[in-house]
C-alpha cells in the first residue's frame, strides 16, 4: 500500500479513538485526514482506514461516494463551489455561474451552503465568499492564483 | 416590536466568541444551578418551559429528555445537531461563530440533566470556518477547566442534507451512509452504537442556559401560549436587509419582514414567502399578510414554521423556475434509500424541467400531483412528504402560472 498517514494524523487518530465508543466512528474523521493529506481519497487510503477502524473497504467506499465533499480523483484546478439553491438564485447566482464559465477553474454547482442572507455565495476549499458580484469574483480568483 | 434577545444577546459584542468577553457578559453563570438543582429538576424546568425543538420539528424538547435513562451503567451521549442544511436557514452558524460559549454552557447543563459525560457536535462539512471558531472556544473551555467532567467533540460531516435528520446523523457518525432509520413503535431514546443518545438542535441547547437561569416563566413571558419563547428567525431572497434576527414566536410575519428586513427589495410587491426553510408549504402574499410566526398558526395554514428561515419572493419571481430549483435540490439530496423518494424526486424534477422549457402538457401537471401523492407518507423519513407538500402547495397556489407556461 502506497498510502500512509503522516505522524500528525496518526497521533490524531489515536487521540480520537479514546473519544468514541467504537473506532468505526472514525470513518469520516479519517477520510477528512486522508483527503487533506493527499488532496483526494485514494483506494489505498481507503484500505489503510479500513484496517484502522474495522469497516470493510467496500463499505468505506460507499460512504465516500455518498458525501459530496470527498474526491476520489486529484483536483488539478481550483474547485469553485457555487451555491445554486433558491435564495442564491433569487439573488443572482446564475450571473456568477455564467461569469465563471470562461475562467480556468473547476465549477461545481452545489446545493444550499447555509449562507442565504449573504447570497450569492461560493466556497473555495474551506472558505466562504459571500455577497458576490462578478467584479468581486475576479478579485478573489486573482488573489488565489 | 418587542426586542427579545435570549440567544443573540451577545452577538453584537466585539470578540463575543472568546471566553474572556463571554465571561464578562455572564457566560457560565448558570453552572452554579447544577449545585442547586438535581438532574430531574432541570428536566422538569425544561418541560415546564415548553421549550420547542428549534431544528424544524418543533416538538417539546423536554419530552425527549425524559426518555434518557437516569440510572444506567450504559453511558449516554448528547449529540448536538449543527448540520444546518435546510435552504433558507443560516441561524446555527451565528450561534457557533458569535457565541459558541453559550452553546457549550447549554451542553454542560443538558449533559448534567441527562447524565451524559460526552457530547458530540455534528457540524456540516461546509461550515469549516465556523467549526474552527467553535473548536477554539472548546479548547478555551478545556483550558479553563470547564470541561473537566464532560467532554465535547466536534464531528465533521461531509456534504449530505439528509444527515440533518437525527437518525441519519447518527448513522453518519457511526461511519455509515446517512440513511434515516425506521422509527421505533414506542417512545425511546435515539441510539449511538447501542448507547442512548439525545439529539437536539444547536439553538435548542443554546436556549437552555436562559431558562435554567431565569426560570420557565421568564421564558414563557415571550411568545404564545403553545409556542413560548423566541427563535432566531431568518430572512433571505428579495428583502432589503436579509439576515438572522431573534424574535418571539407569534410575531406577525409581515411585521417581521418590514421591521427587520426593511421590506421588499427595489420597492416591489411581495408575491410569496416560503416560511420555514424550503420544505414548508409556500404562502401567497395574501396568506403571508395574515400569519403569525408560530407553530400552530402555520399548521392551520397548511404549512409549517420549520426552521423559521423565510425565503421571500417578489412579484417578478417565476414560480415554475422556483419550483424547478427546489426540485433540483431534493433530487440531488434524496438519500436514495426509499423508492418513492429516490424515483419521485428525479421524475418530478424532470417534469417541471419540461414545463420550464415550454414543452409541458396538462397531463404533466396531473402527473406531478399523482407522483406527489405516491411520495407522501410511504417512506422511512419525512423528506419525501416534505417534497410532496412543496409540489402540491406550488401547484395549488400558482396553478395559473404553471398552466400559462405549457
Amino acid at each position: 500500500m502506497s498510502f500512509i498517514f503522516n505522524d500528525e494524523n496518526l497521533l490524531k487518530i489515536e487521540a480520537l479513538k479514546k473519544r468514541y465508543p467504537s473506532p468505526k466512528a472514525l470513518c469520516l474523521p479519517c477520510l477528512w485526514m486522508a483527503q487533506h493529506q493527499e488532496g483526494f481519497i485514494s483506494i489505498d487510503a481507503i484500505d489503510v482506514i479500513s484496517e484502522k477502524i474495522g469497516i470493510p473497504p467496500m463499505e468505506i467506499y460507499r460512504v465516500v461516494t455518498f458525501y459530496t465533499m470527498f474526491h476520489l480523483e486529484p483536483q488539478d484546478k481550483i474547485n469553485v463551489q457555487v451555491c445554486k439553491t433558491l435564495s442564491c438564485k433569487l439573488c443572482g447566482s446564475d450571473e456568477i455561474l455564467k461569469h465563471l464559465e470562461d475562467k480556468d477553474v473547476n465549477i461545481q454547482h452545489v446545493e444550499c451552503l447555509g449562507s442565504c442572507g449573504t447570497a450569492p455565495v461560493m466556497q473555495i476549499d474551506d472558505i466562504y465568499y459571500e455577497d458576490l458580484t462578478p467584479a468581486k469574483v475576479d478579485t478573489i480568483l486573482k488573489e488565489l492564483r | 416590536m418587542k426586542t427579545c434577545k435570549i440567544v443573540s444577546r451577545k452577538f453584537h459584542l466585539e470578540n463575543s466568541h472568546t471566553l474572556e468577553v463571554a465571561k464578562v457578559h455572564g457566560a457560565y453563570n448558570t453552572l452554579e444551578k447544577m449545585e442547586v438543582y438535581s438532574s430531574l429538576e432541570i428536566i422538569e424546568i425544561i418541560k415546564e418551559s415548553n421549550l420547542r425543538g428549534k431544528g424544524g420539528g418543533g416538538s417539546p424538547a423536554g419530552d425527549k429528555w425524559v426518555l434518557m435513562p437516569q440510572n444506567s451503567d450504559n453511558p449516554s451521549f448528547l449529540v448536538v445537531n449543527c448540520d444546518e442544511s435546510e435552504p433558507g436557514t443560516f441561524k446555527d452558524r451565528q450561534i457557533i461563530s458569535k457565541d459558541p460559549h453559550l452553546l457549550i454552557e447549554g451542553i454542560l447543563i443538558t449533559c448534567f440533566a441527562i447524565k451524559a459525560k460526552h457530547a458530540y457536535i455534528y457540524i456540516r462539512g461546509e461550515y469549516k470556518q465556523f467549526q474552527d471558531i467553535l473548536q477554539s472556544a472548546i479548547d478555551e473551555a478545556y483550558k479553563d477547566g470547564l470541561l473537566d467532567n464532560c467532554d465535547i467533540t466536534i464531528h465533521r460531516g461531509a456534504g449530505a442534507y439528509i444527515c440533518g435528520e437525527k437518525s441519519a446523523l447518527l448513522e453518519s457518525m457511526e461511519g455509515k451512509r446517512g440513511h434515516p432509520r425506521l422509527k421505533p413503535k414506542q417512545k425511546e431514546p435515539e441510539w449511538f452504537f447501542d448507547h442512548p443518545a439525545l439529539v437536539n438542535n444547536v439553538e435548542t441547547i443554546a436556549s437552555v442556559p436562559f431558562i435554567i437561569q431565569n426560570g420557565a416563566n421568564a421564558y414563557k413571558a415571550f411568545g404564545t401560549k403553545q409556542s413560548p419563547g423566541t427563535l432566531l428567525f431568518a430572512m433571505s431572497g428579495h428583502v432589503n436587509k436579509p439576515g438572522v434576527y431573534e424574535a418571539e414566536y407569534g410575531t406577525p410575519m409581515m411585521e417581521y419582514i418590514e421591521y427587520f428586513g426593511g421590506g421588499i427589495k427595489n420597492a416591489k410587491k411581495l408575491k410569496a414567502v416560503i416560511p420555514g426553510g424550503a420544505s414548508s408549504a409556500i404562502l401567497t402574499a395574501e396568506e403571508a399578510s395574515t400569519v403569525t410566526l408560530d407553530y400552530e398558526t402555520m399548521r392551520s395554514m397548511g404549512s409549517s414554521l420549520g426552521t423559521g428561515g423565510m425565503i421571500v419572493m417578489d412579484e417578478d419571481t417565476c414560480m415554475v423556475s422556483a419550483l424547478k430549483n427546489l426540485l433540483e435540490f431534493y433530487h440531488e439530496e434524496s438519500c436514495g434509500q426509499c423508492t418513492p423518494c429516490r424515483e419521485g424526486t428525479g421524475w418530478t424534477d424532470k417534469l417541471v424541467g419540461k414545463i420550464v422549457n415550454k414543452e409541458g402538457t396538462k397531463e404533466d401537471i396531473d402527473k406531478l400531483l399523482d407522483i406527489a401523492d405516491t411520495m407522501n407518507g410511504k417512506t422511512i423519513c419525512v423528506f419525501a412528504p416534505a417534497v410532496a407538500t412543496v409540489i402540491t402547495s406550488f401547484l395549488s397556489k400558482f396553478r395559473d402560472e404553471f398552466e400559462a407556461a405549457l
